[in-house]
């Protein structure tokens, strides 16, 4: 049964998929430039022009050239750099392992902060803890994330030194070394998310603690505490489920701006880099990717709700 | 049978501090439960059965506060002055409750099963696994069929009738002095209403339980109860025997309830007798006797004092200045006693 659902919400990122990447493929070839005045500079002559975006097969029509990238794409080739001839898979597959990196670090600091704020906020209602919460909850939101990315910088590491301002290291090569590279991006970009996953979930559990099977559950002789983790959460996490798939992808946005202030070589600054060099075939592959890893996270969401929440049919 | 003292209720007295002025959801209200017994608390909403039940349960909102001089006597402690803790230990293992609607009143998340075997790992020394077990022979108990696979159900996959069931056996798990049903089956089908109360009859027969039967249903407590308390704005109006209350009602309220009952038999009514007016604002209570703004035998002796809870000779304890005469009133409250029997 399960697995039969599965299958279904697999089915639905088929079309999702094709209408997504043909959107934003024609929208990148609207973007103001043209690749090969960029690359051949002001004075080429129309001649080496036209050969030239023959070559790139970029005088065919708009849909020709997408169905012709989509061929190779379901091939897993992506193409060539417009302007360093690098393979686009190559080069966004090596961001990728960087970005996600962040991003899941990142997921870590908004899910395990929320979730802490939240249930402190919940259990000691009124007092400090609370009052913390909803002061950050607020706050998360409100504070651009590049600006806390400054301030955590002039703080932590140019007057305190405990982490580097920028750069950026493998899990798989130095632990620790990435911890402490990590630490300031992840939680400029975690704010945010920790915010909206505190009141989420502050006020979905404040609503699921007054449910009538929480006071069953008092009526047994349960404790506050086990009232909250063991009858509220689960309930209360439904809403918020949702809250945290939405929160991968704008994320994963964010990226752009984070791993510029940190100089970060992930997806982010080669979508920015990307866009100024008019590097389509390069900018196609970045979004490409974002777009899957959204669809990806969307459709593990769906899983976790069904787990969580037993009167889903599958 | 001597009858034994299981539960009491002294002086209990319930305000919640308004703007306004207070409010008294419970005011003033005594009565005790005796092992193996059915009592039936019934009143209209808002007349303080709930605030009184969840008061025994230690349950009510940190906004009802309590008079230092009210009391709730369970095996020789007062439950109003246990700590928490202690509390605790009685919830569910030697009080239990069944709530008016089981598809909100069961996680919805959680299998029945885990739900029941809840309670027990919670009072008992026994393993998950064979509380689980316990659980299933509750399942059988209670009478919900293929308990074996209905174990590991979630509530949405079972109908109204067999959700109560669920909550009745999550009641029963650690075999308790008292259980307190909370309108149990106001939210369920009349066919499904009468398979609960047999049941909730049968197990009270079985295991000698006393249950404390909170309703606004006069059909539902013929059925089912011994004796009868019946609340009014806060105070109870009327106690007795269900036979005597049934037969001879002495307050109005009490007559008036009866009266707005459909009968099955005797002549056919043009339209139910209402008790008319409402029930008053709880921040502007009368003087005197509450009812005295809807009863149709009120004087000026009603309206400047309040009643209290006497003996009356006929047997029931009631809080009138004019007790019904039994003669008077005859021809009317016979056809309403035959259509509950």
């Amino acid at each position: 049964m399960f697995l039969k659902y599965l299958a279904r919400r697999l089915l639905y990122v088929i079309p999702l998929l094709f209408i997504t990447t043909l959107i934003v493929f024609s929208f990148i070839l609207l973007i103001p430039g043209d690749p090969v005045l960029a690359l051949l500079g002001e004075n080429a002559t129309p001649e080496k022009v036209a050969q030239l975006r023959q070559q790139l097969g970029l005088d065919q029509p708009i849909i020709m050239q997408y169905f012709d990238w989509l061929k190779n794409a379901l091939q897993g080739d992506l193409g060539r750099s417009i302007f360093t001839g690098q393979l686009v898979e190559e080069a966004v597959f090596s961001r990728l392992t960087v970005t996600f990196q962040l991003v899941v670090a990142a997921m870590v600091i908004s899910v395990v902060g929320g979730m802490f704020f939240a249930i402190t906020s919940i259990y000691y209602p009124n007092s400090w803890m609370d009052y913390v919460a909803r002061f950050f909850g607020t706050l998360g939101t409100a504070i651009p994330n590049f600006w806390l990315a400054m301030l955590l910088v002039l703080f932590f590491s140019l007057k305190l030194g405990w982490v580097p301002a920028t750069g950026f290291t493998s899990i798989n090569d130095n632990p620790v070394d990435f911890l402490k590279g990590i630490l300031l991006p992840a939680i400029s970009l975690g704010a945010m998310g920790t915010a909206q996953i505190t009141r989420h979930l502050r006020s979905s559990l404040m609503e699921v603690m007054n449910a009538d099977y929480v006071r069953t559950a008092y009526s047994k002789g349960v404790k506050r505490w086990r009232a909250i983790f063991n009858h509220g959460l689960q309930n209360a996490m439904l809403p918020v489920v949702t809250t945290i798939g939405i929160l991968f992808g704008n994320l994963l946005g964010a990226t752009v701006v984070i791993e510029t202030v940190f100089a970060i070589p992930g997806m982010g600054q080669l979508a920015v880099n990307s866009i100024l060099q008019r590097d389509f075939t390069m900018l196609q592959g970045v979004v490409l990717v974002m777009i899957v890893l959204v669809i990806i996270i969307n459709f593990i969401t769906d899983i976790v709700y069904a787990i969580l929440d037993p009167r889903i049919e599958y | 049978m001597k009858e034994e003292l299981l539960l009491e209720v002294k002086n209990l007295e319930t305000f919640i501090p308004t703007p306004k002025g207070q409010i008294k959801p419970v005011n003033d209200v005594s009565f005790s439960i005796n092992k193996g017994e059915i009592v039936a608390l019934v009143g209209e909403s808002g007349s303080g059965k709930s605030v009184t039940s969840l008061s025994i349960m230690g349950l009510n909102a940190s906004a009802i506060q309590y008079r230092p001089e009210s009391s709730i006597f369970f095996n020789d402690k007062d439950l109003l002055k246990l700590k928490e803790k202690e509390m605790r230990k009685i919830r569910g293992n030697n009080i239990a409750m069944i709530f008016q609607d089981p598809m909100f009143s069961l996680n919805p998340v959680h299998p029945i099963g885990r739900q029941i075997a809840e309670s027990i790992v919670l009072h008992k020394k026994v393993k998950y696994k064979d509380a689980l077990v316990t659980a299933l022979e509750l399942l059988n108990k209670v009478g919900i069929p293929d308990a074996k696979r209905r174990l590991n159900d979630y509530p949405h996959q079972l109908s109204g009738g067999m959700r109560q069931r669920v909550m009745i056996a999550m009641a029963l798990a650690c075999d308790p002095k008292l259980i307190i049903a909370d309108e149990p089956t106001t939210a369920l089908d009349v066919t499904i209403q009468a398979q609960i109360l047999n049941l909730l009859h049968k197990l009270q027969k079985e295991s000698g339980i006393a249950i404390l039967l909170i309703t606004h249903d006069l059909g539902v407590v013929a059925e089912t109860a011994d004796r009868v308390l019946v609340m009014y704005c806060g105070k109870i109006v009327e106690e007795g025997t269900v036979e005597d209350i049934f037969e001879n009602p002495l307050h109005p309220y009490t007559r008036g309830l009866m009266a707005s009952v459909p009968e099955l038999y005797g002549p056919t009514k043009e339209k139910l007798d209402a008790i008319p007016g409402v029930v008053p604002n709880p921040l502007e209570l009368p003087k005197g006797c509450n009812f005295v703004t809807r009863c149709s035998y009120a004087t000026e002796k009603c309206s400047q004092n309040a009643p209290t809870l006497l003996k009356h000779p006929s047997g029931n304890r009631v809080s009138c200045w004019y007790p019904l005469e039994k003669e008077g009133e005859r021809g009317h409250y016979e056809t309403a006693a035959t259509s509950f029997s």
